[in-house]
């Protein structure tokens, strides 16, 4: 790397400094960027070159590729920042087919003022996800809009990952008899972040679940590989993820609301917004649909990984012409959980 | 958690459901209004339906503050930030609510008029402090429960002499629609619907207290129970209904005592006192004009009257045709019963006020009960 490093007369101001537009022009400020910042962060060979594009070999099989945008606001929150999400979420959607991730790439879109050290902040915590994940950030990209035309900062994420032999997941597998499965305590995320927003305290702060799960989902594809359908459940919550696996897979789906694993804080805190648990975005959880005959390994396989420790059997699909996703309530009585309608929490990834 | 679960509890419901069903009397029908949106809610969010027997009718009343509001008020709201260029805050549901020709809030707000989303009026107060160019009007809806925080504003507005500021009030009274309901004489447009008792609202009566229904239950001699907004609230209150109408009782009950009194929030009724007064009618959707059911702002506080700010006019603006609101807010017609329900009135595309609010029946129908429809019919 020492020897295609350009000379710069100063370098970067990672205190006090503040985005400009000619960090996005393509010129030497914008080389120092990505040199004095991002490279040595992210510390990979594949970035390291400095090509327009990063080379790498790709084993042969069926491979998978997901992209998200991140616009969480605000930008830093208990459990994680936007940077540790971008890494997370584009793992988590690459993981969800059962594959092993293998790459990531990112583009950043700054605002001009946007603080250097709270970039430097992002991007650290971003290289560290990535490097406990064990998947590097081999390219990216840098845009900078005017002040008023953006908010701080967007980060997207790109991952690439390999399918095992012999997995299918797909959210049109789900057959009636299929138990439903969730890894962990729902809402926690959402929740975290509109306690910041609306300054609400709980005794105890509820902090982000947002976690890479794909090792998780790694020991549940080795044990169970014949798993039908996974899914995070981020915007729009278990509700969403449900429903789409209803609609795809033409089934209904029965809930039981008494095992659906929720925290008292994160009930308590959607008491008081007003807010469904089972429509929060987790963005470190994952359901599972299984045949009924391998659930019961495939709980002790997630209850046995630290992310699946309080994970649960919340339910089975039945037919249903209208594919509707129904729960028996605690109460004793019943009710669907349809798709989310509105925007109930705007910006919460 | 604490104070919710003890109301939640499956065990105790169904220990209640037992007790409904071994007092109901095998030979009558018993048609039951819940009149606040907040229960419409929790009956369908939790299933109370199927706790209780079939002999017992709830029927969604017309409480939900959105649902309500007639178009030719969301129109003049509209014509506000149209003709005169204001800066108009309003509840996020009020936004999606269907007006005239496809117009709602969110559409004039896209087409560029300044249209905020706030959570209560103090954040109006602040948008005005925070905006000394901009005429910034509140829209003030809903009932007892959000008239006394309304109060609190333009008083605080005055103290401030904040020039800027107006509310465009809407608020709404509970007894007189009650009454109205019931078949009041007065109230044109309203059909007599047969409903045999009331629950009777949370919120609205920790403001008034119990005492304002005792002489609708007394006139129309129909029972009241006043309940909390929790599900074993709800099924309580059922049962209590069950057994005034079994023994031939029309008294006014209060089952919500933990937060409800006979006199109620003396404070806030003094604040409603202090900056408002009743107007002689107010137009209601579903209900037609209903005599002394809503508050206008008092001519001492005229500057904080967007009425009289802004000479708004009042129009009257017919619901679309097909959208049957109206006699669901009534008690006439289920949610399903409407033609376009579920079709082409969803809560993405609402055509009905009642589709829009969690509140509002066709909406609580739409997202927790429209199952049982299809078992019906199946």
């Amino acid at each position: 790397m020492a020897e295609t490093r350009r000379v710069h007369v100063r370098s970067l101001d990672l205190k006090r400094g503040q985005i400009e537009l000619v960090h996005g022009s393509g010129g030497k400020a914008m080389s120092q960027l990505i040199e004095e910042l991002f490279v040595p962060a992210f510390d990979n060979p594949w970035l390291a070159e400095l090509n327009d594009q990063a080379r790498f070999d790709a084993p042969s099989g069926r491979m998978v590729m997901a992209t998200d945008s991140h616009v969480v606001s605000p930008l830093f929150f208990p459990g994680g920042d936007i940077g540790s999400l971008a890494v997370h979420g584009t793992i988590n959607d690459v993981a969800m087919s059962g594959a092993r991730p293998l790459y990531l790439s990112t583009t950043f879109i700054l605002e001009e003022g946007f603080a250097l050290a709270d970039l430097r902040r992002v991007v650290d915590s971003m290289a560290t996800a990535s490097r406990e994940a064990g998947v590097p950030v081999i390219a990216g990209d840098t845009k900078v809009v005017e002040r008023g035309k953006g908010d701080g900062l967007f980060v997207t994420t790109t991952g690439i990952g390999m399918v095992p032999g012999g997995v299918d997941v797909s959210a049109g597998n789900a057959v009636p008899g299929d138990h439903v499965l969730v890894s962990g305590p729902l809402g926690d995320h959402g929740v975290a972040i509109m306690s910041l927003r609306e300054n609400l305290s709980f005794g105890t702060t509820i902090v982000s679940d947002s976690a890479a799960l794909h090792g998780l989902v790694a020991a549940m594809v080795e044990h169970v590989p014949r798993v039908h359908c996974m899914r995070d459940p981020t915007r729009g919550g278990l509700a969403a993820a449900l429903n789409e696996v209803a609609a795809r897979s033409s089934v209904g789906i029965n809930l039981e609301e008494a095992h659906i694993p929720v925290r008292p804080q994160v009930r308590a805190a959607c008491e008081l917004l007003g807010l469904d648990p089972l429509y929060v975005a987790c963005e470190g959880r994952l359901v599972a649909i299984c045949a009924a005959e391998d659930s019961s390994t495939l709980l002790a396989t997630m209850r046995g990984h630290p992310l699946g420790r309080e994970a649960a059997i919340v339910g089975e699909v039945i037919e249903d012409p209208n594919h509707f996703v129904e729960m028996k309530t605690e109460f004793g009585g019943r009710r669907m959980v349809d798709w989310l309608t509105g925007d109930q929490l705007p910006r919460i990834c | 958690m604490k104070y919710v679960d003890e109301f939640r509890d499956g065990k105790l419901a169904r220990g209640l459901a037992r007790a409904i069903r071994s007092e109901i009397d095998p030979r009558r029908i018993y048609r039951l209004m819940e009149f606040c949106g907040g229960h419409t809610h929790t009956i369908a969010r939790h299933g109370i339906e199927d706790l209780l027997p079939p002999s017992v009718r709830m029927i969604h009343g017309p409480g939900c503050p959105v649902c309500v509001l007639p178009i030719g008020r969301l129109e003049n709201a509209i014509g506000l930030t149209r003709e005169h260029g204001v800066t108009l805050c309003t509840y996020g549901d009020m936004l999606r609510v269907p007006a005239a020709k496809g117009n709602s809030l969110l559409t004039a707000k896209a087409r560029g008029a300044d249209v905020r989303m706030v959570y209560s009026v103090n954040d109006a107060l602040a948008v005005a402090r925070d905006n000394p160019e901009r005429e910034v009007v509140f829209f003030a809806i809903g009932f007892e429960t959000t008239t006394p925080p309304t109060a609190v504003a333009i008083l605080q507005a005055e103290r401030e002499s904040l020039p800027n500021f107006s509310v465009f009030c809407n608020h709404v009274l509970t007894p007189p629609a009650m009454a109205a309901i019931a078949g009041s004489p007065g109230a044109q447009g309203s059909a007599i619907v047969p409903i045999d008792g009331y629950v009777g609202p949370a919120h609205v009566s920790t403001v008034i207290g119990s005492r304002p229904y005792e002489h609708f239950a007394a006139h129309y001699r129909r029972p009241v129970v006043i309940t909390g907004f929790e599900p074993l609230d709800v099924m309580q209150a059922v049962r209590m209904l069950v057994r005034q109408l079994n023994e031939g009782r029309s008294e006014v009950e209060n089952e919500f005592t933990r937060a409800v009194t006979r006199d109620g929030n003396l404070k806030a009724q003094q604040l409603m006192a202090e900056v408002f007064e009743r107007r002689t009618s107010f137009e209601w959707r579903g209900l037609g004009s209903v005599p002394y059911s809503a508050q206008r702002i008092k001519s001492r506080f005229q500057q904080f009257d967007a009425e009289s700010r802004f000479c708004v006019t009042p129009q009257s603006i017919p619901d679309h045709k097909a959208c049957e609101c109206g006699d669901v807010l009534r008690g006439l017609k289920k949610p399903a019963d409407c033609r376009v329900f579920g079709t082409v009135c969803t809560p993405e595309t609402p055509i009905g006020s009642c589709m829009v609010s969690s509140e509002g029946a066709c909406a609580a129908h739409y997202a927790y009960g429209r199952f049982r429809d299809h078992q019906r019919s199946a």
